[in-house]
């Protein structure tokens, strides 16, 4: 249809008359990149762009029915989850979409260093990049206190004590973070104030500003081992890189970032799909005191090193490691701003790199099974398994009862089942004598409570009693050798040894 | 669409055009256009100052002195409570609003000593803040999160606390237990004087036998 043709591009005519955007965007759309950059190593910038516009729509869409008061907002996410048609998809692809953001911003992050790109010139890039992770952050933890359920309120409570320790200014932190003195409504309606205006709007500005460099300075060319980044000369040679052996952003680059954020948007439907949306857990009362509270994905490292800490070093570590972390980040580029780019030949970055995510996945993982937490119902709720019990005589069932009654469970695990905080004692008889087991029940020690006041004698006696008969059939009880000795001797008649 | 562009470059060339047009002043023009200038941004300076500072008052509102949040509150009457046990209470925050909800719920720990001796423990972890659960068969107080263990009387038994639970204020008022409450408990507040030493040292002492 010729006519519709025409007049279309009449319309087009009359608006760019008015908008002149079509010569800055040939510009950006066309410029000449490198060859080599149109790689599947460069498609996480935009797939974290396209990921913020996902959370952006389903973020407002979400607030069409979520009410930030903190009488209503749990109320209102339940009344989401399972009255609104597919109000729990729209709460699930925006909670995987977080999950996903923040993974690709780390993916970016470590690509960039990994490649060299904060080198010079574009050092500003990366410190914008650096608070651009901060705020991607600082809107996992804001959403996470939307869902106002236990696990934001208790996570709250740890922001509350984290900023605590603030010398001098702590609590007057602690009142501008809560809104007042307690966790409440005015707590909610700040972080919602930070989550739908604040960060949002500090995010689109920075990210304006990230791209924007990205188009002036060139998209990094892909390293070289010996090629390396001199002030005086780069600019040069980057342009001759990029004229002589470049093509343009569009299409050559651009399609891989266009299949990748596709592939990464189908994941996230997926994910929502298939797993749903995340809470809300309990309804954020904190005198219901059966809850275990965790933090959402992003956090769970935070929380497993906060559990390793011994006690004398949990407030300094505490108030210098962020700050350490940040100012490391942001000095990258100042350090290094200069010189070798490949991989290949920076094995200290390298090394780097691969401990801080080997850490942070070792840290992760213990989150998720929490080795260090008692196990709260271990002691009312997991079974002894029969073969420790049969042919057991009274008193060592008694024992039996005495260990579960006492909460040993919770932190001591028996055929696989209970706490991990102290050691399994399937074979605790093959580690310890009897006198040894009374001593550390008694006076505790190490990572133990001291029971001597909480059990009587004979319940302790009960108690060894038990322990003395975990231990494996062919493998003997631990026994004291100068016990032995003395035992050998008066049943010899102190005759000794010829 | 009759004012459709007879050539694409048209645009930026009349752009650029009145660009060149508004240069090139003479000096005294430009002086007296610079003061201006200065006078309208000094102008707006003003004018902001004096809209800040009400705005960061604003902010800071919720800054206030701890003891201002505070007030006494009954936890019921004394004798409701058996001796040389621990119980779990909850009573209504004192400062609330009306769309707090359920989080104005707070939660306290009563261990009563004797007739008229008692101590009002917080449920926070004295480590990150945390409800701690109390245990009567093992005469302890758990913590889910980071497995920091109390003794019965708040001593700090294992794990990474640094100290023992936190405590309220109490009174006996007419037979009625009262503490004074209002703030969620925190090292910055009730907890000012931390010693990490002495409680570090009850885990391993024998004499608790």
């Amino acid at each position: 249809m010729p006519g519709m043709k025409q007049s279309a591009k009449q319309i087009y005519n009359w608006l760019e008359r008015r908008l002149q955007v079509e010569g800055p965007v040939k510009d950006a759309v066309l410029h000449k990149v490198p060859r080599n950059t149109a790689s599947w190593w460069y498609v996480f910038g935009s797939a974290a762009f396209t990921l913020l516009m996902l959370q952006i729509v389903t973020g407002i869409l979400l607030a069409l029915v979520y009410v930030p008061s903190g009488a209503e907002a749990w109320n209102s996410l339940n009344i989401l989850n399972h009255q609104v048609p597919l109000g729990w998809f729209l709460r699930a692809v925006h909670a995987w979409g977080s999950n996903f953001m923040v993974a690709v911003v780390f993916i970016h992050m470590a690509q960039v260093f990994l490649f060299g790109a904060y080198k010079f010139p574009r050092e500003l890039t990366w410190t914008v990049g650096v608070f651009l992770l901060l705020m991607t952050l600082g809107m996992a933890f804001t959403g996470q206190v939307l869902r106002f359920d236990q696990d934001a309120y208790w996570g709250l409570g740890i922001g509350v004590f984290i900023l605590s320790r603030v010398p001098i200014a702590g609590g007057s932190l602690v009142h501008l973070l809560l809104g007042g003195p307690t966790i409440a409504g005015a707590t909610l309606s700040r972080c919602f104030a930070l989550h739908v205006f604040v960060i949002p709007g500090t995010l689109l500005v920075l990210v304006a500003m990230h791209v924007w460099m990205v188009l002036k300075l060139g998209i990094n060319e892909w390293p070289m081992p010996g090629r390396l980044v001199r002030k005086e000369t780069y600019i040069e040679e980057y342009n001759k890189l990029a004229h002589e052996d470049g093509i343009p952003f569009v299409p050559g680059a651009f399609w891989k970032d266009l299949v990748f954020s596709a592939a990464v948007l189908a994941a996230v439907g997926v994910c929502a799909a298939v797993f749903g949306p995340s809470g809300p857990s309990g309804q954020p009362d904190p005198s219901i005191t059966q809850t275990v509270p965790k933090p959402d994905f992003p956090f769970l490292w935070i929380y497993a090193v906060l559990s390793y800490l011994p006690p004398s070093m949990e407030t300094p570590f505490i108030l210098i490691a962020p700050i350490l972390m940040i100012a490391g980040l942001l000095a990258v580029p100042f350090v290094a701003s200069e010189g070798e780019k490949s991989w290949h030949r920076r094995p200290v970055a390298v090394l780097a790199l691969s401990m801080v995510a080997v850490s942070w996945a070792v840290f992760t993982h213990l989150a998720m099974s929490t080795p260090w937490s008692p196990h709260m119902s271990a002691w009312s709720g997991d079974t002894l398994p029969v073969k420790y019990l049969r042919e057991a005589t009274p008193l060592v069932r008694q024992g039996a009862v005495i260990f579960q009654a006492k909460q040993c469970r919770n932190c001591h695990s028996i055929g696989g089942h209970g706490g991990e905080r102290g050691p399994a004692l399937d074979a605790v008889a093959t580690r310890m004598t009897p006198d040894q087991m009374r001593y550390k029940v008694v006076t505790g020690g190490g990572n133990m409570p001291a029971y001597g006041k909480n059990l009587a004698p004979a319940e302790i006696e009960a108690l060894v009693s038990f322990l003395e008969t975990l231990h494996p059939k062919n493998e003997p009880p631990a026994f004291d050798p100068s016990q032995q000795a003395n035992a050998a001797t008066a049943s010899t008649g102190g005759s000794g040894r010829p | 669409m009759s004012d459709s562009p007879k050539k694409q470059s048209t645009g930026p060339d009349i752009h650029t055009a009145s660009e060149q047009a508004s240069d090139r002043e003479g000096p005294a023009v430009v002086s007296r256009r610079w003061l201006l200038l200065k006078a309208g941004v000094a102008l707006n300076g003003l004018v902001g100052l004096a809209l800040a500072v009400p705005i960061v008052r604003y902010l800071l509102a919720p800054v206030r002195k701890d003891e201002s949040y505070k007030s006494w509150i009954s936890l019921g009457a004394a004798d409701s409570f058996p001796v040389g046990e621990t119980r779990l209470v909850s009573f209504k925050n004192p400062w609330t609003q009306p769309w707090d909800g359920e989080t104005d719920n707070v939660a306290a720990y009563v261990r009563k000593e004797g007739a008229s001796q008692f101590t009002v423990f917080a449920i926070n972890c004295a480590h990150l803040g945390c409800p701690v659960r109390w245990f009567p068969q093992s005469q302890l107080f758990m913590c889910p999160c980071h497995g920091g263990v109390y003794y019965a009387d708040g001593s700090r038994a294992s794990g990474p606390p640094e100290r023992g639970l936190f405590t309220y204020e109490y009174k006996i008022i007419g037979g009625q237990l009262q503490i004074n409450a209002g703030q969620m408990p925190s090292l910055s507040n009730t907890a000012k004087l931390v010693n990490i030493a002495t409680p570090a040292k009850d885990g391993d002492c024998p004499c608790r036998g």
